[in-house]
């Protein structure tokens, strides 16, 4: 099948591989750039542990052809923390237990982030909202929808508080 | 939020916890939080290949022929696989524990039992292409009748479901087709009772559906060796399958595990090792066996089925004087663990309660059903979830407050359960009494006076006379009394200080009680292990010490 060279732009910095016509984005990511955050949990679009965002929208990259990011923004959970400096909701779901098994988490945390990336102080039902297509197996959810809170500083945390600007520095 | 009730039991411990009850980060958050924490399939190999299964599309069929020659050719095919290829073809998980017959091919290329099962697996440069051969690959069935009901793979004219397993049951002590538990004398009881309430329970197959799907990757190490990552839950049994299924010394194999993505008992049964590492061995190249999604649901093995009938004897003052069980577990075609978590079912009857008569037989049955594993609770969530019915159709039968009625039958320390060990540390009572009032739950005085410490008098400390058959063993007796008097522990029921707790919901109409089991395989009864030294009546209460260890007398796992 023929390749075919594609350009965008993961958290910040800029990737160039060959793709397969058909080949998604998820298998991109792993296999051909090496991010390994992005998680797959089922291929189907049902448990967004593949979350990315796509130009700041949360995308299922299982079901994203690879082709269609030419020129785009991708962003993943490899992108949250800058450097050794965690992204608050890094923070606020280690302070939560927030996480279990931890297969969910980078997918949740990329749906919190494009959550508070529009809205700074998100409701319960805001955070129940934007995490609807994001499965946790483990967690019950209530400690996930906690710590996004906490990150957002509606919560008991309000140290980390999301400055809505993407990056904690 | 966790609130500590030190008040109970104070004069038991030391106040010295200096962990339980704060929060405490799990050692491996960073790594989940970053996206960091190494998950089997995060590790990337330079040429991987990739392994999927050909599978029954029948419930019950045998294999005439199988034609893969068309999928030879196929692109980026390496590799078929056949059940010839593997050396020893016939596995049970227990068998590392010395328990149970080798019931189940790793690829099963005479007769499938199930839809799903594995018949062959095909090696190829990409999922796709090894989809693509498969679709190639023509097999020749023969359709046999199947049965998907453990009662009806009982009977005697039922297809035959596992050539291990006549009679569709496995062989306790190699010759009893169920597991048989015998305390005291339950017809008696039944005789002299003032209601006696029957019902039947069942509990659907449940998923354990965990976020990361079931799979393997091998490659090759250095000195002939072969590492593989997995996502097993139990890193060591799924070492000894594969070493005991591929012939080869352990030491040739390197797992790593630890990080699961999610488990619940589904990623116990060792089936993606074995077939990662075999490809490997015949292609030299590393090789990846992942479920899918689909694969997941259909084939990853689930909570099996359960079924339950439970007639118990009543008195009109609440107290239960006997409980009768006949247990179905429907462990669909192998056995995987599922004869275990019999054995743990039949040790934990009849739940948490001083019942003086106790009768159980529990079946271990093969249908043409997707095998089921653990899952959490294994063996004691489906009977526990009759027993607890069954105790609130009670209440509900007599009027009686649900919560006073269990305090009324809760063991307690010093108590002989049922499988003749003495209970000890219970903790029942205080548990209900919290439980009540937490939740505004009215109950009588004296009941939340009650306390664990009271058990353990007379009668409720010692193993009943439990008659033997004209084989020797134990079987179902007439003693002379079987209905023992209420003890001095236990207040008397007052039904005035009760509002009604009768009338449940109407309920449609099933079978309340179980047929009566023909089987063409020896049901004679075999008698549960004795413990050693029973409790006597007049040994003095034991001393109070520190609650740690289970009430069975074993490790928990
Ligand atoms: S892997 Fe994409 S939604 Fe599940
Ligand atoms: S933490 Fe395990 S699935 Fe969410």
């Amino acid at each position: 099948m023929a390749k075919k060279p594609i350009q965008f732009q993961l958290n910040g910095s800029s990737k160039s591989v060959f793709v397969e016509e058909g080949q998604n984005l998820l298998e991109v990511l792993r296999r051909e750039v090496g991010d390994l955050t992005p998680k797959l949990g089922c291929a189907q679009g049902a448990c967004g542990s593949c979350t990315v965002l796509i130009d700041g929208e949360q995308i299922v990259s299982c079901l994203t052809l690879a082709e269609t990011v030419e020129g785009a923004s991708v962003e993943t959970a490899a992108g949250l923390a800058n450097g050794p400096t965690l992204h608050a909701l890094q923070e606020a779901f280690m302070d939560g237990f927030a996480a279990q098994c931890g297969f969910c988490t980078p997918g949740m945390l990329v749906s919190a982030k494009a959550l508070l990336d529009k809205n700074p102080s998100p409701s319960r039902g805001d955070v129940i909202e934007a995490i609807s297509g994001n499965l946790c197996r483990c967690t019950g959810y209530e400690p996930i929808i906690d710590a996004i809170l906490a990150a957002a500083g509606n919560g008991h945390n309000s140290a980390g508080r999301y400055s809505g600007s993407g990056r904690q520095s | 939020m966790i609130e500590f009730r030190k008040d109970i039991f104070a004069d038991e411990r030391d106040d010295n916890l200096n962990e339980i009850g704060k929060p405490t980060r799990r050692q491996d958050i960073l790594g989940h939080v970053t996206g960091r924490s190494p998950f089997y399939d995060d590790h990337q190999f330079e040429g991987l290949l990739h392994l999927k299964c050909l599978r029954s599309p029948h419930h019950h069929a045998r294999i005439r022929s199988i034609d893969t020659k068309p999928a030879e050719q196929m692109p980026g095919v390496h590799r078929i696989i056949q059940g010839s290829d593997v050396k020893v073809n016939l596995n049970t998980l227990l068998s590392l524990m010395n328990f149970g017959e080798d019931d189940e091919p790793v690829l099963s290329d005479k007769k499938v039992s199930y839809v799903g099962e594995p018949i062959l697996a095909v090696v190829a440069e990409t999922e796709r292409q090894a989809f693509d051969a498969i679709a190639k690959i023509r097999v020749d069935y023969e359709v046999l009748p199947h049965v998907l009901d453990p009662e009806e793979a009982l009977q005697p004219n039922a297809p035959l479901v596992n050539e291990t397993m006549p009679g569709n049951a496995f062989p306790y002590h190699e010759k009893y087709n169920h597991q048989k538990l015998r305390f005291g004398d339950v017809e008696a009881a039944f005789a002299q009772a003032d209601h006696i309430v029957e019902d039947r329970y069942q509990m659907s197959p449940i998923e354990q559906a965990p976020i990361e799907m079931c799979g393997a990757i091998a490659a090759p190490e250095t000195n002939d060796r072969f590492v593989c990552y997995t996502s097993t839950q139990a890193l060591f049994f799924s070492l000894g399958t594969a070493a005991k299924v591929l012939d080869v010394p352990s030491n040739r194999l390197h797992f790593i595990g630890g990080t699961v993505g999610g488990g619940f008992g589904g990623k116990v049964d060792s089936l993606h090792e074995p077939l990662a590492i075999l490809g490997c061995m015949l292609t030299g190249r590393a090789v990846r066996y992942a479920f899918d999604r689909q694969e997941e649901m259909q084939v990853g093995a689930p909570r099996g089925a359960e079924r339950w009938y439970i007639k118990d004897a009543v008195m009109n003052d609440g107290r239960i004087t006997a409980r009768k069980f006949t247990g179905y577990f429907d462990v669909g075609a192998y056995t995987r663990l599922s004869s275990y978590a019999i054995i743990k079912a039949a040790g934990h009857l009849p739940g948490p309660y001083t019942i003086p008569n106790v009768y159980a037989d529990i079946y271990c049955v093969y249908t043409n059903r997707t095998p089921a594993t653990a899952m959490r609770g294994f063996g004691i969530t489906g009977v526990d979830f009759a027993i607890e019915s069954h105790m609130d159709q009670i209440a509900h039968k007599l009027g009686m407050n649900p919560i006073e009625l269990r305090l009324i039958n809760s063991y307690m320390d010093g108590d002989m359960k049922a499988h003749r060990r003495e209970a000890k540390n219970t903790a029942l009572v205080e548990c209900m009494q919290v439980a009540a009032e937490k939740s505004g739950w009215n109950i009588a005085p004296d009941f939340k006076a009650m306390s664990s410490h009271n058990g353990g008098e007379g009668w409720r400390s010692e193993i009943p006379h439990t008659v033997t058959d004209t084989n020797g063993q134990i079987g179902n007796g007439v003693p002379a009394s079987t209905v023992r008097p209420a003890t001095t522990s236990i207040p008397a029921y007052v039904p005035s200080q009760n509002p009604s707790y009768a009338a449940p919901p109407a309920q449609p109409a099933r079978p309340v009680s179980p047929p009566t089991p023909q089987s063409n395989v020896q049901a004679t009864p075999t008698a549960p292990p004795q413990a050693s030294a029973p409790a006597s009546s007049s040994t003095p209460k034991r001393p109070r010490v520190s609650r740690f260890s289970s009430i069975s007398g074993t490790r928990r796992r």
